[in-house]
């Protein structure tokens, strides 16, 4: 467990829709839920999900931190925007999954192997690297991202894609050497690095 | 009456009736079959001149009489009323030709249907008198509140600024009733998102400096007697005194009471007395004076608090509501909005079943709620445990577990009860060895409110629950007894800015009773009628059923068992002359003469003509009206009937029924309202009256040994525009399956 998870709870020890409400992205929203479940009827892909939006507002609600900052449930949104353009109460649904995501993962809640968080880290340091996503790179990371072994399988099963995409030119085998970029990422690095240390202070700010 | 009779018929040929029927012969028909002294015809009998004709004729040839044959006598009313006169309409066009193909060879059916009717309204013209008020009624405009409440309080100052005296009676020392007591109410206007003041102080100003406003204090109400326009009221004080009123109309407006929660174990509310009623949290919001609200038990602020909802009610449970009072929630939402007010951060919960928060507004306060961090829980109350601070267990159903919270202070959504006096018509305690008694809704008052002098109990009639009985779609604010309107929770449970439109409405009624009963008219449905029931003495037996089966409480006894009738208090159904197994009872207008008379002069084919006549006889409130909406429609209705409308059903003789089949009429319908519970009838009780009186009638078919299929009783609906027409095909088809009645010659 973090520092920060403990702050935390210290901090909102009585209300988890508080701690919610401050530190979540459109996590003021959480409370405006009125149960209606269309979300959960509209989610694609509702039968993953361990607890649908509406009952893990519920959850919120009921101060049920640790099972909802554990779940897996928010991970699973595509962000497909059904729900939000659904819910009669104007919830911007997607933006409150990726935002308890995205705080769960501060706190270091999120289970160990959760695919989604796993893509989402190599995802954003291939695009951070050059402002730009190199798909070869991109691929290839995942590829392996389970050991050398089953990086080779995973390779040869995925070998004729790989060919005809190459084909196509719909990706370039030169991009392992460096690949394209945006013209200084050494300066969208820093505009990066400055949201970060805003975010890092405004959370901190809280705690 | 002295002045001469004199009878004229006028036949209308606009619409298409003259291309489709021969108006020569239909005039023939009037002078000759119906004895008409005048006929004329019109190719447009609404237009001014046709009108002009008829009025000329009244005033300068002294026709008394008027026979309308044109549309139905539900359709151009302000075109043909006349004063002083007696009228009846034949209903060709929505009785006849829209109901009959235009094909050759109906022509000669559908002449006859038109014919018929044309003899039919003669016939009936000729039993009628011109109706006139009775000389009895008088203009008293003096209303009477009874209860000072927000309802009573409103009814007072609408009926005062219209300009009529009022005399508030109060049983309690002030006015205001509950909402004197509360902090804030529900919002009545956008954007709904806080409470907002009562208003009541305001008001009890306002009936204070009204000098048309006289209040009764500390009193209640001893005796009333009488009838609309003369009622004699007897007010006794808590002091001893008494004054006696003389009022016009009366608007009960008594209120309610909340359901006392002591008997229900599950929420602990004798154990603590931090478990509070949502009446009392008003109390201790109040009380707090703009300050937190503190526990009753030791005065701690309140820093978390927990609502209960739907506590005893729309339960099946005994001793608990079998119904909902539908505005706890909203009143949940505006207490816990008291605590966000009053209480700085103090966790409020509401803890529901099924979220109600009915009304304009409901859904944005209950929006305005979530943005003030009011949590609602769905939960399933399961006990309240008191200690050091209370616990309530709940299961909560979104996310079905069992759990519970702590709460400083448990606020209990109790029901409203109806403050009605005793039902006249309630079943008797001791049947079914007093199960039926016990199931009964918990009742607050049994002792009398209005203490009529009536024949028929003391107040007003109740529905279901307790509540008062009324017509709940068409005349909310009517009850069971002509010129004494109810209205607010005493009619069905509501919030205050309900029961001041309610109060408002009744007022605007009981103005409308003492006006009507200043000129003998009756009141609603049947608003304006002049014709009033009078009783050939001679004939009477005293048999007492029309005192007991008047819906209306109209009729008291004389001391020797004569009926007296108080027509201020009639409705004009006539349930009473159906009732009358002497016949002695009739109205100007209105008796079993003139339905037996178009009953009789209705022409029976002979056997071998193969023409079976069937008589419908329709309520002219739902039944009769859907046929004329069939007519509009294009609903074929079998060329063999003949409707006859009545005032209800309730007024049916059976000598009707055994003339029209001793006469030779093959099948006989009768249309009435839906009776019961949810009944429709316009008169409440006249269609269970004739269902019950129709019983009997397998007895009659069976003496002339006829078959029972040849009456049927239906109850229909004005909406029924496609079932009406087809339950007289259905007659049609079964005589023609059965075979002619042989009772022609």
């Amino acid at each position: 467990m973090s520092d920060l998870n403990n702050t935390m709870i210290n901090k909102y020890r009585t209300s988890f829709l508080k701690e919610v409400e401050a530190n979540v992205e459109e996590g003021e929203w959480v409370k405006m839920c009125m149960q209606c479940g269309v979300c959960a009827g509209s989610c694609p892909l509702g039968k993953h999900w361990a607890h649908p939006p509406q009952e893990i507002f519920m959850m919120i609600r009921a101060g049920k931190r640790e099972e909802v900052l554990t779940s897996d449930s928010m991970w699973m949104c595509t962000s497909c925007y059904n729900c939000i353009a659904r819910c009669p109460r104007g919830l911007p649904i997607t933006h409150i999954m990726h935002g308890l995501a995205h705080y769960a993962q501060r706190l270091n809640l999120v289970p160990q192997q959760q695919p989604t968080q796993r893509f989402a880290k190599v995802f954003w340091e291939n695009m951070l690297k050059k402002g730009r996503v190199n798909e070869l790179k991109l691929g290839l990371s995942l590829y392996f991202i389970d050991g050398f072994g089953q990086g080779v399988k995973n390779a040869m099963a995925n070998q004729k894609l790989g060919q005809n995409m190459m084909k196509a030119k719909r990706m370039s085998p030169m991009e392992i050497l460096g690949g394209h970029g945006v013209k200084n990422p050494g300066e969208l690095q820093k505009i990066i690095a400055k949201a970060q240390a805003l975010e890092d202070a405004r959370i901190s700010g809280n705690s | 009456m002295a002045d001469e009779k004199k009878f004229a018929g006028y036949i209308c040929t606009g619409c298409g009736i003259g291309e489709r029927l021969d108006a020569g012969t239909l005039e023939q028909t009037a002078s000759r079959d119906g004895k008409m002294q005048s006929c004329k015809q019109h190719e447009m009998l609404c237009s001014s001149e046709g009108v002009q004709m008829i009025k000329d004729d009244i005033a300068n040839d002294g026709v008394t009489h008027v026979m309308i044959a044109a549309c139905s006598r539900r359709a151009k009313v302000e075109a043909f009323s006349f004063t002083g006169v007696a009228l009846t309409r034949a209903n060709l066009r929505e009785g006849v030709i829209w109901v009959r193909p235009d094909t050759d060879e109906n022509t000669e059916t559908t002449q006859e249907m038109a014919d018929d009717y044309i003899r039919m309204a003669c016939a009936e013209l000729k039993s009628m008198t011109i109706p006139s008020a009775s000389g009895e009624q008088q203009l008293n405009k003096n209303i009477m509140v009874v209860g000072g409440g927000v309802t009573g309080m409103t009814a007072a100052l609408e009926a005062a600024a219209a300009g009529y005296p009022v005399h508030i009676v109060e049983k309690s020392g002030a006015l205001g009733g509950h909402a004197a007591n509360y902090y804030k109410s529900i919002p009545a206007r956008a954007p709904y998102a806080d409470p907002q003041e009562t208003g009541v102080e305001q008001m009890i100003a306002a009936i204070d400096s009204n000098e048309k406003i006289t209040v009764h204090l500390n009193s209640t109400v001893a005796k009333t007697a009488g009838a609309p326009g003369r009622f004699q009221v007897q007010i006794a004080t808590e002091s001893g005194s008494s004054d006696e009123l003389s009022i016009g109309a009366i608007i009960q407006a008594t209120g309610f009471s909340t359901f006392n929660p002591e008997k229900l174990g599950t929420y602990n509310y004798s154990a603590s007395p931090d478990i509070v009623t949502n009446e009392e949290l008003e109390k201790l919001a109040k009380a707090a004076n703009g300050g937190p609200i503190k526990r009753p038990s030791d005065g701690k602020e309140v820093t978390s608090v927990a609502f209960v909802q739907n506590v005893g009610q729309n339960s099946g449970n005994k001793g608990e509501l079998a119904y909902h009072s539908g505005i706890g929630d909203l009143v949940a939402i505006k207490q816990a909005m008291y605590f966000k007010e009053l209480n700085g951060d103090c966790d409020t919960t509401i803890m529901f079943d099924n979220l109600r928060t009915p009304g304009a507004g409901g859904e944005d306060f209950y929006r305005a709620a979530q943005e003030k961090s009011i949590t609602f829980t769905k939960a399933a109350v399961t006990g309240i445990e008191t200690g050091t601070a209370l616990e309530v267990k709940f299961k909560d159903l979104i996310l079905n577990e069992e759990t519970s919270m702590a709460a400083d202070l448990v606020v209990l959504d109790v029901g409203m009860v109806p403050n009605s006096g005793p039902d006249p018509y309630a079943e008797p305690m001791e049947t079914e060895e007093g199960e039926s008694a016990e199931q009964e809704a918990p009742q607050v008052s049994v002792d009398s409110i209005l203490n009529l002098d009536y024949r028929q109990g003391t107040d007003l009639p109740h529905l279901k629950h307790g509540f008062t009985d009324s017509h709940f779609i068409c005349f909310p604010y009517e009850t069971r007894r002509t010129g004494i309107y109810a209205a607010g929770p005493l009619r069905r449970p509501m919030d205050m800015r309900q029961a001041a439109d309610d109060a408002a409405g009744a007022a605007m009624k009981a103005i409308q009773a003492a006006e009507n009963a200043g000129q003998g008219r009756a009141a609603h449905p049947r608003v304006g009628d002049l014709s009033y029931p009078s009783f050939r003495k001679d004939g009477c037996t005293q048999c007492k059923r029309c005192t007991v089966e008047c819906p209306f409480g109209a009729i008291n006894e004389d001391e020797k068992g004569y009926p007296m009738y108080n027509e201020a208090r009639c409705r004009r159904c006539g349930t009473c002359m159906g009732a009358c197994p002497v016949r002695v009872i009739s109205f100007a207008n209105y008796s079993v003469e003139t339905v037996n008379q178009q009953i009789k002069n209705c022409e029976i084919p002979e056997e071998w003509d193969e023409k079976p006549r069937i008589l419908v006889l329709a309520c002219e409130n739902d039944a009769y009206p859907a046929l004329d909406q069939a007519a509009m429609s294009g609903v074929e209705i079998n060329p063999w009937a003949r409707v006859i409308p009545v005032r209800c059903l309730g007024s049916t003789s059976l000598s009707w029924i055994t003339d029209a089949l001793n006469s030779g009429y093959d099948g006989i319908v009768l249309m009435g309202c839906q009776k019961g519970d949810d009944y429709q009838c316009h008169f409440v009780r006249g269609s269970a009256m004739a269902a019950e009186r129709m019983g009997k009638v397998g007895d009659t078919l069976e003496s002339l040994n006829l078959e029972p299929e040849r009456v049927v009783v239906h109850e229909v609906a004005i909406t029924d525009i496609e079932r009406a027409p087809k339950l007289i095909n259905d007659m049609a088809e079964t005589v023609e399956k059965i075979g002619l009645s042989p009772f022609k010659f």
